[in-house]
């Protein structure tokens, strides 16, 4: 049962071959001996977890139950849910029990039926590339426990990784998601920007942000993808759209070539120089396996974007330093014991609540937007954001999806990049562009490099939500790449 | 202090008057226990987002299709960045390149009788922006109290050009101003609760200088009679600065009402930088000829239409007109007044609502809308006036009757206290005669040239007949009979 699919465990569930009550008890346990070592989870609630099992167990016995009712997951600890401590890794947020759900969670935990096992792991405020920003301390991988899961979602990839839960929510501004999927053999996808609404998921850079599914294959991220979409009024970046089941393309397909016609473009720019020989050896790998599934390459090319790391490190940074403004310590979250004035109790307050990481990126915001540095930094950034997705807007005239890889290296070892902010922020030198047009993006396991996962990266069009997963699900139904699990985990 | 010129420019905050707040649902009523009317988005809790209230979108068009403005096709919502503890989010939601309101006028009358005349002040701008809550300094035991019921409340800050030039022009742009949005329905404009306040930015210059001089701004005046007081004291200190030979710093000052005085809150050197940027949260607002044609529709009748109106229909002036456009409520009432008495009586009417009327109403501390006496009463009254059924002076005590509920109309007042005026000259000549051979005395007086004594055989006329003798007729009477 640890290792099921969410279809297979759904099945189990309805035939009651097992209670969720049973399936929880078992992920919970699991946690309960693994999680020591390997740190993804900084909450757990066993009864909470026990009582909303119970509650789905009455569901299914009711016949009212949902594709995914009584199934377990564990949730970036970025989303709101009420009576739960909503830490978002910060000091800042340790003793914030959040009074309200955020919509993901109100819609999994309510009509979807799902069980949330705990709060997972992540860096600060979401920033940071390999999970270390935590102040609840490092992640490690549970492919090699001397290694990184890759951040921000990194407790999230670790806790599906060691089937600590079948499948996680994260969170994406420069490639949260996809990033640590690759980093620990995962499938992760994050939507177009809009698709899943942002209320109650505490703000990074709001233009940037967005919420998905980390599971073990496209299929399951399709399914637990059904459970976090929809329009949210109160969220006026939320896209009205028509639901969609994207697990609509994901049907059995007749033949041997089911990706016939499929247009892959491949960006000049992602298959240059600073990128692991190992790494690209295992995308190039991928892609001809897609050429025998029936796709077709062209050659496209990104010329921006080898300025999606500078026009992040703006932007994103300017947006943060607005967004963490709130953590004050005059409502809620952490407040320095001694302090004499007002200003002596904000400084001390965010002096001692906040990481280096985001104490840096809050500098960075707050200097950009400046009066008169605006200009030159958040408007130039702007502009080439713009550029950035113009570049996507031509590609995709010749291409249907693009591929390339998730991240340049392999899981790093932890405290190797940590002292290196630059290093560390080219981790996501190619998806921090996806994220800047609003496009999305995933990362599939496509080898291994040293022993440690590679991953692909698909790139589609706006709302191509549903092509990505079949292009997905086709090449994990060739290959078995994200079957493979880490060994030294029993 | 003559050859100093006065360059003033007011900035409005006027609260919009919405039932929730503008980026949440929270309820925006006046008064309720510190902190019950502040919701998630209010708190600004970890993850909550702001969504646009439409309902101050719509008050935002009114006032721009009220003073011919241009409303913007698209603007956009920008951060303001500071720490205070009562700004939850550490930013203000408000708009700074493009705000929702641009360019527009408002037409005003200044001063009153020969020395009023017409101003017209041009409007910079109108933006929406959310409000802060409130510090409590008091009852903390040495803390503060934060209260954020206000927080998120939707202001529109209404800017002028610098186009006023003394204390009088600035409280009539105010005064107008306050009477538009009321009328608009936009804003409560109580001062008290703060719903309608003023910064006044303020400079001096030397007459004939074309160059501003620098300004310093007064914030938060809430009475009209504080925005004259620190505006004058303000002016004076200014002219005093610089002939002593000092330069005004640019500076935000506060006004003191106890002592009558302007104090430096901040200069400019420790101004912030708010850093202003779009709201990622928010989308651009748009808003089409659609959106703007369903206000459209929904406008009452402006009050510079009514007052063209007013002078070109019914012949009143200026200033009457003014008076009587000063609210929806004023100007209601004088129609209604009108409706009954004719148009031919307008400027009648106009003196009865804006003297009589007023001034009974202002002595029992009532609004217009409470005054015993019907619009329907009044111009029934009026008509008998006309008609010359009764004098003036009769008049006067037929509306006290019906102030006292004496009556339920003036013809039936008239009726039974017998008030019908004497208008057939038999009658009144029987009576200057009766008064003529009393008062012996008096004829001799004003034969001798004594003018007074005409007046005292008029009276003695007048109260012979109990008031109700028609005064023209006993005037025309008693000159043929004493020149005779």
């Amino acid at each position: 049962m640890i290792h099921a699919s969410l279809k297979e465990l759904s099945q189990a569930l309805a035939a009651k071959k097992i209670s969720s009550v049973e399936l929880s008890t078992l992920f919970l346990d699991r946690i309960q001996r693994l999680n020591p070592d390997i740190n993804a989870f900084v909450t757990v609630d066993r009864d909470k977890s026990l009582a909303m099992a119970r509650a789905a167990d009455a569901s299914i016995a009711a016949g009212t139950a949902g594709p995914l009712t009584g199934i377990p997951v564990a949730q970036k600890d970025i989303f709101c849910a009420e009576g739960w401590t909503t830490t978002c890794g910060s000091k800042m947020l340790a003793n914030f029990v959040s009074p309200y759900d955020a919509t993901v969670i109100a819609k999994m935990h309510g009509e979807a039926g799902l069980v949330s096992l705990g709060k997972t792991n992540m860096d600060e405020f979401a920033m940071g590339s390999s999970n270390e920003t935590s102040f609840f301390g490092p992640v490690k991988n549970p492919w090699d426990r001397a290694r990184v899961p890759g951040g921000s979602s990194g407790g999230s990839a670790a806790a599906v990784a060691a089937r600590l839960a079948p499948a996680a929510t994260g969170t994406d501004t420069g490639g949260s998601i996809r990033q640590p999927a690759a980093l620990c053999n995962l499938t992760g996808l994050k939507p177009t920007y809009g698709v899943v609404s942002r209320y109650g998921m505490i703000a990074f850079a709001s233009s940037l942000d967005q919420g998905g599914p980390m599971a073990a294959s496209a299929e399951d991220c399709a399914l637990l993808l059904n459970t976090m979409v929809g329009f949210d009024e109160r969220d006026s970046t939320s896209l009205d759209r028509p639901t969609e089941d994207y697990t609509r393309e994901l049907g059995e397909k007749a033949g041997d070539k089911p990706l016939n016609g499929l247009r892959i473009g491949l960006p000049r720019e992602f298959f240059g120089e600073g990128c692991d020989a190992e790494v690209m050896a295992a995308v190039r790998a991928a892609i001809a396996e897609y050429e025998k599934l029936g796709a077709t390459c062209v050659e496209v090319s990104l010329p921006n974007s080898h300025l999606s790391v500078p026009a992040y490190y703006v932007i994103a940074p300017a947006e943060a330093s607005s967004n963490l403004s709130r953590f004050d310590g005059v409502r809620y979250g952490y407040r320095a014991p001694e302090y004499g004035n007002l200003d002596d109790m904000y400084m001390k307050s965010r002096a001692q609540g906040f990481g280096a990481e985001v104490k840096r990126r809050i500098l960075i915001g707050t200097y950009v937007l400046s009066h008169g540095y605006y200009d030159a930094y958040y408007l130039q950034a702007q502009r080439i954001r713009r550029l950035i997705a113009n570049d996507f807007v031509e590609a995709f005239k010749s291409c249907d999806v693009i591929m390339g890889p998730t991240s340049p290296s392999t899981a790093f070892k932890l405290g190797e990049k940590a002292a290196d902010p630059v290093q560390m922020y080219l981790s996501d030198i190619y998806t921090i562009a996806v994220n800047l047009a609003g496009l999305p993006g995933m990362s599939i396991p496509c080898g291994f490099a040293g022993g440690l996962p590679v991953g692909l990266q698909l790139i589609g069009n706006y709302f191509a939500e549903n092509q990505l997963l079949n292009v997905a699900h086709r090449y994990q139904q060739a290959t078995d790449w994200h079957a493979r699990r880490p060994e030294a985990i029993a | 202090m003559n050859q100093w010129e006065v360059v003033i420019g007011i900035e409005t905050h006027a609260q919009l008057a919405t039932v929730s707040k503008i980026f949440s649902g929270a309820s925006t009523a006046f008064g309720a226990e510190p902190n019950t009317q502040a919701c998630a988005v209010d708190l600004a809790l970890p993850g909550v987002l702001p969504v646009l209230n439409r309902k101050a979108v719509d008050c935002a068009i009114r006032f721009g299709l009220s003073i011919g403005a241009e409303v913007a096709p698209k603007s956009v919502f920008a951060r303001k960045n500071y720490f205070y503890p009562d700004l939850p989010k550490g930013y203000q939601i408000s708009q700074m390149d493009l705000p929702v309101v641009v360019g527009g006028s408002l037409t005003l009358q200044v001063g009153s009788g020969d020395k009023a005349y017409e101003k017209v002040v041009r409007l910079t701008r109108a933006h929406l922006e959310e409000d802060a809550g409130k510090s409590l300094h008091e009852d903390f035991h040495g803390k503060s109290g934060i209260d954020l019921n206000r927080a998120g409340t939707p202001l529109l800050e209404i800017v002028t050009e610098p186009d006023m030039r003394s204390s009088d022009e600035a409280v009539a742009y105010a005064k107008a101003l306050h009477g538009l949005v009321r009328w608009i329905g936009i804003c409560d404009g109580n001062m008290q609760e703060g719903s309608f306040r003023c910064d006044a930015n303020v400079s001096v210059r030397p007459k004939g200088q074309a160059e501003f001089g620098t300004r310093r701004e007064i914030k938060n005046l809430n009475s009209f009679r504080f925005l004259k007081e620190a505006i004058d004291y303000e002016v004076h200190w200014q002219i005093n600065e610089i002939e002593e030979g000092r330069r005004i710093q640019q500076a935000t000052v506060l006004f003191d009402p106890d002592t009558g005085e302007t104090r430096t809150m901040r200069t400019k050197e420790d101004a912030h930088d708010y850093r202003y940027f779009p709201d990622p949260d928010l989308l651009p607002l748009m808003i089409g000829a659609e959106w703007i044609e369903r206000i459209k529709g929904e406008l009452p009748e402006l009050p510079g239409q009514k007052r063209e109106r007013f002078t070109n229909v019914l012949g009143l002036s200026a200033y009457d007109a003014a008076t009587l456009t000063a609210s929806q409520e004023i100007a209601a009432y004088f129609e209604a007044v009108v409706a009954v008495a004719g148009q031919g009586n307008a400027k009648p009417c106009a003196n009865w609502v804006m003297v009589d009327l007023a001034a009974r109403l202002n002595k029992e501390g009532l609004e217009m809308a409470e005054s015993p006496v019907s619009a329907q009463q009044l111009g029934g009254l009026i008509l008998r006036i006309a008609d010359n059924t009764i004098s003036n002076n009769i008049a006067k005590k037929v509306f006290e009757a019906l102030w006292n509920g004496e009556g339920a109309t003036a013809d039936e007042v008239i009726d039974k206290q017998g008030l019908k005026q004497i208008t057939d000259s038999g009658a009144i000549e029987a009576l200057v005669d009766e008064v003529l051979a009393a008062n012996a005395a008096n004829v001799a007086e004003f034969k001798a040239g004594k003018e007074k004594a005409f007046n005292a055989l008029v009276g003695q006329v007048m109260k012979a007949a109990k008031g109700k003798a028609n005064p023209q007729q006993v005037n025309d009477l008693l000159k043929k009979k004493l020149a005779g």
